[in-house]
């Protein structure tokens, strides 16, 4: 239906000595009807590029494009929807169900009263909800069941992109698949595309047909999911896949040795490293390999074609990555 | 003076959100504070609808043959220079008090409200100006603020109030900011916001709605302060103008004949001293109301203070062998950590309710052992009793907690050689290392102070110690980070200090309650590491809470499986895929896809929801959920039962075979209640 593209989008948030930018040129396409993964850990910027699609967050540098028209006359027909990581502050305690699912129903679309509520109550059933919880109050249903109302509250602007934050990562694991389930179903039902945004590799890997890797607002790595996640070309893909819990292989190492490259301080944001971001941390960089001084200087282009990284030694795989010093 | 008559239980329909206040409103009448209050303001208003009515003529009348007489039967409070009756005037002024220091205080109100709200309606750029006016406005003393607007509107009631509306309106303007930046962060606010509801809309259906509560309140106190103004502004002769009169004015006139007839000015002080607490009173007594509504129902127990416990005071349910808290015995044999059948109620207006029963397990020196469960299966709460830190109402009985051989149950939490005794043979790391620290200590001192306090050690000596353990907790530059505080710790960083903290003694025992969900999974490999390094170098055992089955198979070598409070399965981490027998934990093990699992297949799921301690089913409390469950599963509570391979199951339909992520052996049912 619709395509949904980032064009070396740039976003500062914050003002005065506190701004930074915590997105710096991200090229990022969500072809129509497909599902693409972004990944990175807190900090990194993926909410923040995930809201400035909705126009939560002012673009300073780049565009967004949404079928290649700006995306500020798409967003007043509500062409991009949203639904939050926490399913218990994203519903108005105030406000009953119905009324916060037909705030988002266009009043062009549906202008009647008793239609509106027709069609509350057949959003709630989609949703596998009891059409007369339009009538309560959001207080007493539990994490699961708001974030559906969620759910059916984006689905009620009939989006084009919807774009998913982090949407099971605030519920338990046995409602977290029941959730997923819907939301794959929902997708190829309607055929909007999506954004979906997680740090969980293997949930990404079940959900998504495209992954993109996002590390101190940069990206550096992208590509068909399955290329992405079973032969990572970034050396920070494979760190978190290697730290993934679920990834298969050992996450404690006998007697717990630590990663001595990845274990420094955290990079501030504020003062991102010169030239590849993610160089400090990184086990096949200048901080174990001290002649590679083109990670400090230059900021290392994507390359390839359907799958690529952006980094300078991205080929060299056979460089170990559990390197101590 | 508390609220503590209204501590029923929490209403179960979901009142709107007028109801809810009118509801707040009656219980507030029932407290002592707000039951005084609402006497005093009935008295007031009861005053100004009525006396007026009654006496206004009497009390204007001129008595030339009664002129400044003191209290007789006649004129209880005596009568003023022109021989009017004190008490009827005192009487007669309720209204025009009352009734000037409410419109001064909606004046303010509304004021307020629109300059509070203009941050949010006109945009950051103009709202940083607005904001920045109310700031500068507010640094004003209210009084002040009165007095110069009462000379710029001269003299007269109007003039008055107005003045001191406006000079009210900062104050408000202020809050309804700080109430709104706290709503607006929201994400139901974003989400109405990408509704494309226009931003009056916005403030009117959401943020508007959300700070009622607090703005009432203050609206009450803040015609308390009115009253006094008016009253002070009259006294000056700012205010009322003769021949009007209220109570700042009739206090004025009795003060200058005070020494003829102290009851002149006595009167009027007496009425706004009610009228002010009434007021003052109703506006915390609501406070108090509607504050604590939303913390009736919550279960967990906050912070980690060692002032212990609910044990004591609660005769214990099983008998103990007698030899109860003796001296340690030798760390031979003996098991680090003993638990019987542990137990933690909590009595609740509508019975004892048991978010844990019939815990047992016991840990090996060196031992990992997880425990795993979704939220309110009672997992917290289990390592919170055994650490000894919960609080009335909760109270912990066990038939054997012992702690290195040293009876727990036996102890006197309070005493000084328990306190040192858990604080230095336990450890304790917390899921949020943002809030386990004190923001405004450095972190050395923070991790010496147990040092200090529990081990005796000088402060030099402390200070050396803790530098020691943020170094074996592998934190760079130890003794410049020990001089850092809380907040230039990066996440990761600060949770190993808390590790660091918990092995300030030489801890036996390490409880880690999900000490990595708040991190990234690089971070949580360094301190799931860092744990694994202190457990095989230090024989220290660590009891590791995790709702990540996944994290907890690839730490511990046992695993306990909490279900509703209970343990539903024990068995080796390592049998998990392989012979995990209950529904339960297979339904665990089969939701969470992994890096293999068929994308073309839909993810297991679990029907329903997790149980509430109150609600518990009858039977096996995961029947309801479960797809194997018979008749038997509803009526009768399975027994933990031993089976091959070194666990135990307590299950009536264990099931075999191994687990594959997706799909598996669980059914992909209805998902209408999840």
């Amino acid at each position: 239906m619709s395509e949904l593209r980032f064009e070396k989008t740039s976003i500062r948030v914050g003002h005065g000595a506190r701004a930074l930018t915590a997105v710096d040129g991200v090229d990022l396409v969500v072809p129509a009807r497909s599902i693409v993964g972004l990944i990175g850990e807190s900090g990194s910027g993926k909410s923040t590029l995930g809201r400035a699609a909705v126009g939560l967050n002012p673009v300073s540098g780049g565009r967004i494009l949404l079928d290649g028209q700006p995306l500020a006359r798409q967003l007043r027909r509500g062409a991009v929807q949203m639904v939050f990581q926490d399913p218990m502050s994203s519903l108005d305690p105030r406000m009953t169900i119905g009324d916060s699912i037909a705030e988002s129903i266009s009043r062009r679309r549906i202008r009647r009263a008793t239609d509106r509520r027709r069609e509350v109550e057949r959003l709630l059933e989609l949703l596998d909800l009891e059409p007369q919880w339009a009538d309560e109050y959001p207080e007493k249903l539990s994490g699961g069941q708001r974030q559906r109302i969620a759910l059916a509250r984006a689905l009620a602007a009939r989006p084009e992109v919807l774009i998913a934050d982090e949407i099971t990562s605030a519920l338990d694991v046995s409602i977290q698949g029941s959730i997923l389930n819907q939301v794959k179903d929902l997708q190829r039902q309607f055929g909007f595309s999506m954004l979906f945004i997680s740090h969980n590799l293997s949930v990404v890997r079940y959900l998504c047909d495209q992954v993109a890797v996002i590390y101190l607002g940069r990206l550096v790595e992208q590509g068909p999911a399955e290329d992405v996640l079973s032969d990572p070309q970034h050396p920070y893909t494979r760190e978190l896949l290697e730290a993934s819990p679920d990834s298969g292989g050992p996450l404690v190492q006998p007697g717990g040795i630590l990663h001595a490259v990845g274990d420094g301080e955290a990079t501030d944001p504020h003062h991102p490293p010169t030239g590849c971001r993610y160089h400090p941390r990184c086990p096949v960089g200048p901080a174990v390999h001290p002649d590679r001084n083109a990670c400090r200087t230059s900021v290392p282009l994507p390359l390839g074609r359907a799958h690529h990284a952006a980094c300078h030694f991205a080929a060299m795989t056979e460089t170990p990555l559990t390197a101590t010093t | 003076m508390t609220a503590r008559t209204s501590s029923s239980a929490p209403d179960p329909s979901t009142p709107s959100p007028a109801r809810r206040l009118l509801a707040g409103l009656a219980k507030t009448i029932r407290t002592p504070m707000g039951a005084t209050a609402t006497v005093f303001l009935g008295v007031v208003l009861l005053a100004a609808i009525v006396a007026p009515m009654l006496w206004s003529g009497t009390a204007a009348k001129v008595d030339a043959t009664a002129l400044d007489q003191g209290p007789s039967g006649e004129h209880w409070l005596g009568t003023d220079n022109l021989g009017r009756d004190l008490l009827l005037r005192v009487l007669v002024a309720a209204r025009l008090s009352v009734l000037l220091s409410l419109s001064a205080t909606a004046i303010g109100i509304s004021l307020g409200l629109l300059l509070g709200a203009a941050p949010w309606l006109l945009g950051p750029r103009l709202g940083r100006l607005a904001a920045a006016f109310v700031n500068i406005a507010v640094a004003f003393p209210m009084l002040l603020m009165t007095l110069f607007f009462a000379v710029i509107f001269g003299v007269g009631v109007q003039g008055s109030v107005c003045a001191i509306g406006i000079s009210m309106a900062p104050w408000f303007a202020r809050l309804t900011q700080t109430l709104i930046a706290g709503v607006q962060k929201r994400d139901f606010v974003a989400a109405a916001r990408i509704a494309r509801v226009s931003r009056f809309g916005v403030l009117r259906r959401h943020i508007l709605p959300n700070i009622a509560e607090p703005l009432i309140v203050n609206v009450a106190l803040a015609a308390a302060a009115a009253l006094l103004a008016f009253a002070g502004l009259s006294f000056l002769g700012l205010g009322v103008q003769a021949p009007e009169y209220d109570w700042g004015l009739l206090l004025n006139e009795g003060l200058s004949g005070i020494y003829v007839n102290p009851a002149g000015a006595l009167g009027p002080g007496i009425a706004i001293v009610v009228a002010g607490l009434g007021f003052n009173l109703f506006g915390e007594a609501l406070a108090k109301v509607l504050g604590s509504r939303h913390k009736v129902r919550t279960f967990r127990p906050r912070g980690a203070s060692r002032t212990v416990s609910g044990s004591g005071g609660h005769p214990r349910q099983h008998a103990t062998d007698g030899s109860a808290g003796d001296a340690i015995a030798p760390a031979g044999e003996v098991p680090v950590l003993e638990v019987d059948r542990l137990r933690v109620s909590l009595d609740t207006p509508n019975g004892t309710v048991s978010p844990v029963r019939e815990i047992s397990f016991s840990m090996k020196r060196g031992e990992a052992l997880g425990v795993v469960g979704e939220s309110g299966s009672g997992k917290s709460l289990t390592a919170l009793a055994v650490a000894q830190l919960l609080e009335s109402p909760l109270h912990v009985e066990a038939a054997t907690l012992r702690l290195l051989g040293k009876d727990l149950m036996a102890a006197d939490p309070r005493s000084r050689a328990t306190r040192r005794f858990l604080a230095t043979s336990l450890g304790l790391v917390f899921q949020n290392p943002t809030t386990s620290f004190n923001p405004t200590m450095r972190i050395g001192p923070q991790l010496a102070e147990v040092a200090r306090l529990h081990q005796d050690m000088s402060r030099r000596q402390a200070g050396a110690r803790a530098v020691d353990r943020l170094r074996a907790v592998r934190i760079p530059g130890a003794e410049r980070r020990a001089k850092q505080y809380p907040h230039e710790f990066s996440g990761g960083m600060r949770q190993r200090a808390m590790v660091g903290m918990a092995m300030m003694g030489n801890p036996s025992l390490i409880i880690a309650d999900e000490p990595t969900t708040a991190l990234d999974v690089t971070i949580q490999r360094q301190v799931l590491n860092l744990l694994e390094q202190i457990r095989v170098e230090n024989q220290v055992a660590v009891l590791l809470i995790s709702h990540d089955i996944s994290v907890i198979g690839q730490f511990c070598s046992r695993v306990l499986v909490m279900y509703a409070g209970r343990v539903v399965e024990e068995l080796p981490s390592a049998d998990l895929r392989t012979s995990a027998r209950h529904p339960y934990t297979r339904a665990l093990l089969s939701a969470v896809p992994d890096m293999t699992a068929d994308r073309s297949q839909p993810l297991a799921t679990v029907p329903g929801r997790p149980v509430d301690p109150a609600d518990r089913p009858a039977g096996c409390a995961f029947a309801p959920r479960c797809t194997f469950a018979t008749a038997q599963c509803h009526t009768a509570e399975p027994p933990l039962q031993e089976v091959g391979s070194g666990g135990t199951v307590a299950c009536w339909n264990p099931q075999e075979g191994a687990v594959t992520a997706v799909q598996g052996q669980v059914q992909q049912a209805g998902r209408g209640q999840a």
